[in-house]
């Protein structure tokens, strides 16, 4: 819904933060994604799933969501209470 | 081997310790010195009852039975803190705006703070934890059990029930000490909270060490470990989609739904902000707790006599490899993990059992009683009384199951009972349309599928539930068995019940919700849930009752304390803008009050309080419609507002022009009188003195016949300039009369030239004309129109200043309009001065000047219009060029 008195275009930094937050918007959509990965790949014939390369994988990608959230939150919150959200871009 | 003496020593000076970091924290916290208890560390570490006893020793079990599927656990929750933007920031926002005091409160409140569905959230919750909590006692039993039974020399054997008792009643009494220490209008335990982290850092350390100790103690590193995991039998493991999926969602549901989590994630929350860091720390600590427990696994079956419960491999395998320290610290990570979780879990639940069961009935019972006595008193005795008898249910629970199955699947039967309550939760705060009925209907479907497809089941067969229901099903009924509902055979036992549950739970909340309509309070709440971040929405849903300031007064006294109240209200009265310590009684004021009072009692309980003093005054549709409808109003006003503001600014702008042609045209004026003046006199003074010449009469005839040329001369001339300026009057007035006629284009363009040749007749111009486009016939006043053409010739000869001049005159037809356009190539007319040219009075400079009186062109713009046409500088042509455009064919006034 197209909310009357916020701005259509915004200035570098508020612009910035809007598309980190589309980051921190998708960073678990990709996370998702990559821990239902290991489904698909289909084991060596006639026996079970390596577990070794299988957990490397896994706490790979755990890691690597980490680092990138840890990488997200600091700019998130700083400017939080001067910017109430609004407009898209 | 450590005696088991000592062991419960050790336990009771862990205990102690606990109690007095809270004790401290609690003392300087009044006096508001700990700046570092408000850190997002302390929130981050506080988050960690996620991992419970079933974590801490189920996890390596799990890994155990089914390799990798044990992390997703601990997947669904980083997922969801991951992408904390999208529901936590939101619930948390909720959570401080609406003073939520629990899951059951928030989605009490969100539809229209009706008490039954409170009832309904915290009935299943207490459902679903009980066997949770039991799991903790049992843990905890069970890790006695196993350093009793090494330590046979060490005294007495213990007796499980009456271990699981002494830790019971111990939790209890530590839960009700520091969880109801007062009445707190945030509903925040900041020396619980801490105690809690305190017990996170111990976990988390221990299971760290055990794995450390594992991974470069037996193994030798490493390199060295993940050989050992390629040949033990755990190198394969085996990976179902179903499960894998379903187990994620399921966890991310359930870090969202629990009673605890949401009680430290949303209730305890002090700062926003804090949730940032913990969306990265949180997993973290969920990652480090997951590192290590594949190597222990390995390692436990590798070096442990076959037939060891793997659920206590952290225990066990220190034990066993003489490490007595190791062993302690692992003993007391796991003790923290249970009591953390109880103690918790107990005054989430116990806070949600007091508000919306016990104070309800409590006030429905004696309605006298809530108009007078201490309410104060009342809720906290309710609160301890609650806390009591969910440990007790718990401690029931666990003498009644005789301690028995996988730790790992309790506690997932316990997430899908709390996850019943993800779609009223995720509805209630990204969907107005959310509806009371919806929400009741959801909530009842999905509860009942998962205690008649999971939680019953779970007592084992011929528990509640017959084998041969379960085998046949009801009656009979073989697509109503509870394992295979609807037919669907062959499904994992959870998942299928996570899988009907959710789906029919969802279906019923969403069909509930489109077929009702919501009352005026649950739309009131629905706005204020949804639209968080937009700011303050309502006024808490009041009208102006039958209230005065001082029955509120009383009833907040008896709730939030004396002088709690008292201040509470001269802010407010403050803020009206009244002396005084006595508010009136606005909506505005009775919202703010409400969530004030639902602080302490729950939002169902506060409204209903207020509601009996008011006099039921709630809102009504009728008021909400009027609330909508001034709103609209006043956005419409500021709407005209600003439309005028606009139309304002755009006179203003045409004003400021017409004012400066204004003042440039009088300037013009000026200088034109004194011009007029000049032209006059110049002919008159000659005149004056030749004919005095004449009068004398001392000449010759034709002396005096030149004499008498000049004065006929300079006489037409003056006669000419009045001509013209009779000529531009009576145009001006529209008094002229036109005589129309079919004329050749090109005959009249001819004449033009023939005529205006005669000025400045020594200059010899290049005329470049297509007689192609000329051969036209227009209908028009012949002799005006020849005049403007003629007007527009003569000042190309007298003005241009070109060496070589050259004239062109294009003509061109666009529809019923001919274009005449003459053009030469002289300097053009500047760009400010464009404006002024069609002006009476006109002249560029005094230099180019040319005996013209500066009227040719006002008089040619007045026959044009005369004409029904226009002419116009055309600017960009290489030189001085004018458009003149008319119809092709007049139409004579009527």
């Amino acid at each position: 819904m197209k909310r009357p008195g916020l701005p259509l275009f915004l200035q570098r930094r508020p612009y910035r933060r809007r598309r980190k937050i589309d980051a921190a918007r998708l960073l678990p959509v990709f996370g998702a994604f990559l821990l239902l990965l290991p489904m698909l790949w289909a084991p060596p014939e006639g026996q079970g799933r390596d577990t070794g390369s299988d957990g490397l994988f896994l706490f790979l990608v755990w890691a690597g969501l980490i680092a990138v959230a840890r990488l997200l939150a600091p700019s998130l919150t700083a400017e939080e209470h001067r910017d109430p959200g609004g407009g898209d871009g | 081997m450590v005696p088991f003496n000592i062991l419960v020593a050790v336990c009771l000076v862990y205990v102690g310790l606990l109690f007095l970091v809270a004790f401290l924290v609690e003392r300087r916290a009044n006096a508001r010195a700990l700046p570092w208890l408000r850190s997002p560390l302390v929130y981050t570490l506080s988050l960690s009852i996620f991992c419970t006893a079933w974590t801490f020793y189920g996890a390596v079990g799990y890994a155990v039975r089914s390799g990798w599927e044990f992390m997703t656990i601990y997947l669904g929750p980083t997922l969801v803190f991951v992408g904390w933007w999208w529901v936590l920031r939101k619930l948390v926002r909720i959570g401080k705006t609406q003073r939520v005091t629990s899951i059951a409160d928030l989605i009490s409140s969100r539809y229209g703070k009706s008490n039954m569905l409170g009832v309904i959230v915290t009935v299943i919750s207490v459902v679903a934890a009980t066997p949770y909590i039991a799991l903790q006692l049992q843990s905890v039993t069970l890790s006695f059990a196993v350093f009793a039974s090494t330590a046979a020399d060490g005294g007495p054997m213990p007796d499980k029930a009456a271990t699981a008792l002494w830790v019971a009643v111990g939790l209890a009494l530590f839960t009700v000490l520091f969880g109801t220490r007062n009445l707190d209008s945030n509903e925040r335990h900041l020396g619980v909270v801490t105690a809690i982290a305190v017990e996170a850092v111990v976990k988390l350390v221990a299971l760290v060490a055990v794995g450390i100790f594992v991974v470069w103690g037996l193994a030798g590193g490493p390199a060295d470990m993940m050989a050992r995991i390629e040949a033990s039998p755990l190198s394969s493991w085996d990976l179902q989609p179903g499960r894998w999926v379903g187990l994620i969602f399921l966890s991310a549901a359930a870090v969202l739904c629990l009673p605890r989590m949401f009680q430290v994630m949303v209730v305890e929350n002090v700062d926003e902000r804090h949730l940032a860091t913990a969306s990265w720390a949180f997993p973290l600590y969920l990652f480090l707790m997951c590192l290590f427990v594949l190597p222990i696994a390995v390692a436990g079956m590798d070096l442990l006599p076959p037939g060891t419960n793997p659920d206590l491999f952290v225990l066990t395998l220190p034990l066993a490899q003489g490490q007595d320290g190791l062993a302690m610290l692992a003993f007391l990570g796991g003790f923290s993990s249970a009591t953390s979780m109880v103690i918790v879990a107990s005054i989430a639940l116990a806070t949600m059992v007091s508000n919306h069961i016990v104070m309800p009935l409590w006030l429905s019972l004696r309605p006298a009683r809530a108009v007078s006595g201490d309410v104060r008193r009342i809720v906290l005795l309710s609160r301890r009384l609650s806390i009591a008898g969910i440990v007790a249910l718990g401690y029931a629970y666990f003498r009644l199951s005789g301690g028995s199955g996988a730790l790992a699947a309790i506690g997932l039967i316990s997430f899908v009972g709390a996850a019943q309550i993800l779609p009223a939760m995720l509805g209630g705060i990204f969907w107005r349309g959310a509806t009371r009925v919806g929400a009741v209907c959801g909530l009842l479907t999905g509860a009942g599928i998962w205690a008649y497809s999971l939680y019953l089941p779970s007592f084992g067969p011929d528990a509640v539930i017959s084998a041969r229901l379960m085998t046949e099903g009801p009656w009979g009924i073989g697509w109503l068995r509870p394992q295979a509902l609807f037919g669907v055979e062959g499904m994992d036992p959870l998942i299928h019940a996570m899988f009907w549950s959710l789906v029919l739970n969802a279906t019923a909340f969403f069909t509930g919700s489109i077929l009702t309509f919501p009352g005026p309070v649950e739309r009131v709440q629905g706005a204020a849930f949804v639209n968080v971040f937009d700011g303050e929405v309502s006024a808490g849903g009041w009208v102006r009752g039958a209230a005065t300031a001082e029955d509120l007064l009383i009833l907040s006294q008896r709730i939030l304390g004396g002088d709690e109240a008292l201040a509470f209200f001269e802010a407010e009265a403050r803020m009206q803008g009244k002396a005084g310590p006595l508010p009136d009684p606005t909506p505005g004021f009775l919202g703010a009050l409400e969530r004030r009072l639902s602080g302490s009692v729950g939002a169902a309980t506060a409204h209903a309080m207020i509601a009996q003093t008011v006099g039921g005054a709630a809102v009504s549709v009728e008021d909400l419609m009027a609330v909508a409808n001034e709103t609209a109003q006043i956005m419409e006003y500021s709407a005209r507002l600003e439309a005028q503001s606009e139309e304002l600014t755009r006179t203003a702008r045409q004003l400021q022009q017409a004012n400066e042609k204004l003042t440039r045209l009088s300037v013009q004026k000026d200088s034109f009188l004194s011009q007029v003046s000049h032209e006059l006199r110049t002919p008159m003074t000659s005149i004056r003195a030749f004919s005095e010449i004449l009068m004398e009469g001392d000449m010759s005839p034709e002396m005096a016949r030149r004499h008498a040329t000049i004065i006929h001369d300079e006489a037409i001339r003056l006669t000419r300039l009045l001509d013209d300026l009779l000529n531009l009057s009576v145009l001006e007035n529209a008094g002229v009369q036109l005589t129309l006629g079919l004329v050749s284009l090109q005959d009249m363009i001819d004449r033009a030239l023939v005529t205006a040749a005669q000025t400045r007749p020594e200059r010899r111009f290049t005329i470049h004309r297509d007689p192609g486009c000329e051969a036209l016939y227009v209908t028009t006043d012949a002799d005006r129109l020849t005049q403007v053409f003629i007007n527009l010739i003569s000042n190309a000869r007298k003005y241009c200043a070109a060496p070589e001049p050259e004239l062109r005159i294009a003509v061109r037809q666009r529809g019923g309009r001919v274009m005449v356009d003459v053009i030469d190539n002289g300097r053009g007319i500047p760009e400010d001065s464009q404006a002024l040219i069609f002006e009476k009075f006109a002249r560029l400079t005094d230099e180019t000047r040319a005996g013209g009186a500066g009227l040719g062109l006002a008089i040619c713009r007045e026959v044009m219009t005369a004409l029904g046409g226009s002419i116009a500088y055309l600017p960009g042509q290489g030189g001085t060029a004018f458009r003149v455009t008319f119809p092709l064919r007049l139409q004579a006034a009527a």
